[in-house]
């Protein structure tokens, strides 16, 4: 069962195993708290104020970015 | 929030800076932006150097603009661009050595059993307005294996899909199901003790509080 936890999240499972899953689910409260728990870690990661760019990175980027683009000559093409 | 790329937009502005509309480049590159600091500091393991291999990086894609053949997606290019400098960077910081390249060949060791518990469950996005828990979670990341590192920050971080993954690590898509498993499985099993104290009192102490 916990082999299929993370494909489960991710919706990469058959029907047939899903629905497997899901009656699985109905009666095994380990199980369920592990799915539940599992989600929940995905869930909290993917939010923005766990990882936010520090302060003023895009600023300094986009400097940079300018210093070469005035440096260097037109990118001609091939 | 990751940003959709929009292949028309890019394929577009790159045509106008090679054909000399050279500050277009602030535009291609702004999509890019957050998915690069953070693919290097998954590698670099600090603010600094993923910063510096940031900047790097973004001179690298516009030095090579001419290169690429709209095969894959922009962003998926720019990150193997990315990755590459970071890998660079780490084979020359020897200091680091047991946590990069040589992980890369090791995916048989770990406990990939998740915790058993029934004492918490959910954790809501509130709770993330206490800096604690952010701090708990980005140390849980960073202390991941690079090679369940990378692919977390790829996958569950910027949500970019499994292909777009496995393009920009160099891996197969199997690959990347399998070590976003193992390693959804550790940070589960990291944070399951952890996370208890930030889960909700028990609902039925709210019972005659509902309206």
């Amino acid at each position: 069962m916990w082999e299929y936890i993370s494909a489960y999240i991710d919706g990469e499972v058959d029907v047939e195993l899903r629905a497997r899953i899901d009656k699985h689910l109905e009666t095994c409260e380990i199980c369920s708290a592990v799915l539940d728990s599992t989600r929940n870690v995905v869930v909290l990661i993917a939010d923005d104020r766990v990882f936010e760019l520090p302060a003023g990175y895009s600023k300094r980027l986009h400097e940079r970015i300018d210093r070469e683009l005035e440096s260097s000559s037109d990118l001609a093409p091939d | 929030m990751p940003i959709p790329s929009n292949p028309e937009f890019e394929a577009e502005c790159i045509r106008r800076i090679l054909a000399g509309e050279k500050h277009l480049f602030h535009e291609l590159i702004r999509t890019c932006e957050r998915s690069i600091y953070f693919m290097l500091l998954s590698l670099l393991g600090n603010e600094t150097d993923a910063e510096d291999a940031a900047q790097d990086t973004v001179i690298k894609v516009y030095q090579n603009l001419r290169m690429f053949r709209g095969e894959s997606q922009f962003r998926t290019w720019v990150l193997s661009i990315a990755r590459n400098e970071g890998l660079g960077r780490l084979r020359k910081m020897s200091a680091r050595r047991e946590d990069s390249l040589d992980a890369e060949t090791d995916e048989t060791t770990g406990d990939y059993t998740p915790a058993i518990l029934t004492s918490w469950r959910e954790v809501p996005l509130e709770a993330l307005e206490r800096q604690e828990l952010g701090e708990i979670l980005r140390e849980a990341i960073q202390g991941l294996p690079a090679i369940y590192r990378n692919v977390v920050l790829l996958r569950d971080i910027e949500e970019m899909d499994v292909r777009e993954t496995a393009q920009a690590l160099g891996i197969t898509e199997g690959t990347v199901k399998v070590r976003l498993h193992r390693a959804r499985a550790i940070l589960q099993r990291e944070l399951a003790p952890k996370l208890k104290g930030f889960a909700p009192e028990r609902k039925r102490k709210l019972l005659g509080w509902t309206n």
